[in-house]
């Protein structure tokens, strides 16, 4: 056990060198010496609580994507049927509970009714599923539901959607290196570090921008609309503001539910002034197909009001003057300079497809994260050199070998932590301190054993290599349980407690190499040139 | 040099003496630790509870107004908010707690968080929001649900894997040790109503790799001396066990307490909770080594013979194959 050949050495010394090297480029840095830009530049990254920066989880509503899927299928559906020769003509349709239904006025065209809904249709899923099962209930009532594979396939789709807009959006920003990665279903993991206005950043991913325009029903009787009765093909849109001009008082809007259009056809959108009054609005420029619907929208109800509504509330009910025919159209809404520059940013990214709702958020001021650190280091700092002084006056000789793997075990941490690109967290530090505490009871547990041999009256060769081979069973079997401890924190764990879990368990691998491995290598040379007679443990 | 020594040489205490009483204290002591975990509850941080944590620093003021935050936060309408000082006398953290009728909505726990920083932000000029916690009902149910499944798959896959490595009764050992320091973690967390937060999770973790060290350190001692002196009685050779491993255990914990005391004094407030834990972890954990993991196997029976090798799979075959070849 105590033999160790040339190569063997020179094996380990490199491997030790090499991953120890790794380490210095994240040390100068720390040190704030720059690095040659000549050589490889490992670096260790840090977690969002040192570096200072927000991680947010964003969750989107389900149930909306499906409500949102059968209101377009009921558009859709009414839209084709329409265009059908000869016309099917249907009422009584409802899109509630989850399904959409309709009766056809002419049960005799029930299959040519069935033709035209099933070319909607499209196939969901690995088994040839469609996304809509298509029933015919009583001879002529259709009743369409969405089948799982199609929901899900849906909110993937939406999700998809979803976490373009939010780069779109965070990008605009201008801030470096977001992480924004899909989790689970339903959910958006958007990490941004170093960020001055945390607020301002939820506010943007927050926001839907689902613009849209639609025609206000005049003829709505005022008592129904404040006893809350709907109009037949209306609905009511409650007033972002309900003090606003032209909200005559009332707190919600009666406005016709189909024929309106939607904001999402933008080229452009920016913040300016209104020119009557100076107030911050948002100009949009629709394309070629939104300029065209907004041309036969304006110019078909000249002398109406159409409503702006943003995100399921009017924002103005201006009055159509003449027929805007330029693709270009201005939004005005008691909008600050902040708030009408967000919503333009969030109209030129485009509408999120779903509700996004902030379900966890975690920020951490940059002085606060650069505060955590140097306080580590100054507690790390003292807790290793009370270990090291402990182990030198207990284990003399062999205490200092300790120390020196010590040193090389730390500096193998830092480095494998560095090339497989880990994220060094708060709860990591306390992870590192412990290992510095964990590291050498490899040690202890030879050393103790080696006097206990010593002290049965082994020689110094037999007393040194027993203690190493009897020792080893214990640490082998103390690191596998401490491994699957921390597995299972990596497993179960999130963020920064993570960090913890993946310092600990790297801990394992290195101390056992430098505790037991190095340490017996340095031994056995000293002994070897030394030939020492007794040992001082 | 003369070098120190924790532990003088041969030593002989006679631990297992008083194993009887010791089992009695510490059940009561389990018991009593669960009693108050089910009665007085845990005080669950921002992690477990949902709602918001804000650290701040009232950067013009010497010393942060506690009594007129409090005051503003309660005017908000949020009920007991937590206001403690964070690090220096300027900044404190401040603790909402989500009202229970707001778990079930998403965006509830954001909600709040606006509104106080909000609030703060247009009373306090000077205010520097340093960090913002903000976990809603639903999140903070599935850290509950995956922080307990973390526990017991631990505490569960490294008893197997000490009772493939030694005896079922070393296996049962362990896991009764494991589930004797988690509990008085937890019980000293509900006693002082101390934060239990997610870091928690990790550091009883942590304890649970440590105190297995310790235990397992002193049961690969039993296993060596049960080979070596078959004809020992059971007690006197856990406790010679215990005493040849005495140095290294005092030691450990020495350079573990070491290492880790200057990170409860001088390290970065948030970590305090998580090294106090562990803190008194490595107190816990090596007392049930000793008084919980060693005893017990002598009520579980085992006996010099348990580490006998016994026939393998294709030794019993060959044999019942022999005694069927005699039969026929």
């Amino acid at each position: 056990m105590l033999e160790f050949p040339t190569w063997k050495k020179l094996w380990y010394w490199g491997l030790t060198l090499v991953i120890a090297a790794a380490a210095l480029p994240s040390l100068f840095s720390v040190g704030g010496v720059s690095w040659p830009n000549a050589l490889p530049d490992p670096e260790i990254s840090l977690g969002l609580d040192l570096a200072g920066g927000s991680h947010i989880l964003l969750e989107a509503d389900k149930n909306q994507v499906a409500q949102q899927r059968l209101e377009n299928m009921e558009e859709s559906v009414r839209g084709r049927l329409r265009l059908t020769q000869p016309r099917i003509a249907i009422g009584d349709i409802s899109s509630s509970g989850g399904r959409l239904s309709f009766m056809l006025k002419d049960p005799s065209q029930v299959d040519a009714a069935r033709d035209e809904i099933l070319a909607l249709t499209s196939g969901a899923g690995l088994t040839g599923q469609r996304d809509w099962d298509i029933k015919v209930e009583d001879g002529s009532r259709f009743v369409l539901t969405p089948t799982r594979e199609g929901l899900e396939q849906a909110v993937s789709d939406a999700m998809d959607s979803a976490i373009e807009v939010v780069r779109k959006r965070i990008d605009s920003l201008g801030t470096r290196e977001p992480t924004i990665i899909r989790q689970g279903q339903q959910r958006i993991v958007v990490q941004v570090p170093g960020l001055g206005d945390p607020e301002a950043l939820k506010s943007l991913i927050g926001q839907t921008a689902k613009l849209e325009f639609k025609l206000v029903d005049e003829t709505a009787a005022p008592n129904d609309i404040q006893q809350g009765i709907t109009p037949p093909g209306d609905e009511l849109v409650p007033w972002a503001d309900p003090n606003a001009p032209g909200s005559g008082g009332v707190s919600v809007l009666a406005v016709k539910r189909l024929g309106g259009i939607k904001g999402d056809q933008l080229t452009n959108a920016k913040q300016g002034f209104d020119p009557q009054n100076n107030a911050p609005v948002v100009s949009i420029t629709f394309d070629q197909a939104g300029g065209t619907r907004f041309a036969k929208l304006t110019s078909e109800n000249v002398n109406k009001r159409f409503a702006i509504i943003l995100d399921g509330k009017v924002l103005s009910a201006p009055n159509i003057n003449e027929p805007i025919l330029g693709g270009s159209a201005q939004i005005s809404g008691n909008f600050t300079v902040e708030s009408a520059t967000q919503l333009a940013i969030a109209l030129r990214s485009g509408a999120l497809p779903v509700d996004l709702t902030v379900v966890e958020e975690r920020t951490v001021g940059p002085d606060l994260g650069a505060d955590s650190i140097r306080k580590g280091m100054i507690a790390m700092g003292i807790g290793s050199l009370l270990v090291v002084l402990l182990m030198i006056a207990t284990y003399g000789r062999f205490g200092i070998y300790a120390t020196v793997a010590l040193i090389f075990n730390v500096l193998m941490i830092l480095g494998i932590m560095a090339v497989m690109g880990t994220t060094l967290t708060l709860p990591g530090i306390a992870g590192f301190v412990l290992t510095i505490g964990a590291a050498v009871d490899a040690n202890v547990l030879i050393y103790e054993r080696m006097r206990e041999e010593r002290k049965k009256g082994r020689r110094v060769i037999a007393a040194v290599e027993n203690g190493y081979k009897e020792a080893s069973r214990a640490i082998y079997d103390a690191n596998v349980t401490n491994a699957i401890a921390g597995a299972l924190l990596f497993a179960f764990g999130s963020g920064p407690v993570r960090g913890f879990a993946v310092v600990l368990i790297i801990g394992l691998f290195t101390s056992v190499f430098t505790g037991v491995t190095l340490t017996r290598m340095w031994v056995a040379g000293w002994l070897r040139s030394a030939r020492p007679t007794e040992l001082h443990v | 040099m003369r070098l120190i020594k924790l532990v003088p040489d041969n030593t002989n205490i006679r631990f297992l003496r008083w194993r009887v009483p010791f089992y009695v204290v510490s059940m009561i002591l389990i018991a009593a630790s669960w009693g108050l975990v089910m009665t007085k509850g845990l005080n669950y941080g921002v992690d477990f509870a949902g709602g918001q944590e804000i650290r701040t620093t009232f950067v013009g003021h010497p010393e942060a107004p506690v009594a007129d935050v409090r005051r503003l936060i309660s005017g908000l309408g949020f009920e007991d908010p937590v206001i403690q000082r964070f690090g220096d006398p300027n900044s404190v953290s401040i603790r909402v707690r989500l009202p229970d009728e707001a778990t079930d909505n998403p965006g509830a726990a954001a909600a709040i968080s606006d509104r106080i920083t909000g609030a703060l932000q247009k009373n306090y000029p000077d205010v520097r929001i340093d960090g913002n916690d903000t976990v809603s009902g639903k999140v903070s149910g599935e850290f509950r649900q995956t922080a307990l499944y973390a526990l017991l798959a631990a505490m569960l896959a490294i008893s197997i894997y000490i009772w493939v490595r030694f005896e079922w009764q070393f296996g049962v050992g362990a896991l009764f040790a494991l589930f004797h320091d988690v509990s008085l973690t937890m019980g000293m967390f509900a006693l002082f109503q101390l934060e239990f937060s997610l870091q928690i999770i990790a550091a009883i973790l942590a304890i649970i790799g440590y105190s297995l060290n310790d235990t397992i350190v002193i049961y690969d001692r039993i296993r060596e001396d049960l080979k070596k002196y078959r004809r020992m009685p059971l007690p006197e050779l856990l406790d010679m066990s215990v005493n040849e491993t005495l140095a290294r255990t005092v030691m450990t914990s020495m350079t573990l307490l070491v290492a880790l005391i200057p990170l409860l004094f001088f390290g970065p407030e948030s970590l305090f909770g998580l090294t106090a834990a562990i803190v008194l972890g490595i107190f816990v954990g090596t007392y049930s080594s000793v008084y919980m993991a060693a005893p017990i196997l002598i009520w579980l029976g085992v006996s010099s013979d348990s580490f006998v090798p016994t026939e393998s799979a294709v030794e019993r075959q060959e044999r019942k194959a022999r005694e069927g070849v005699g039969r026929a």
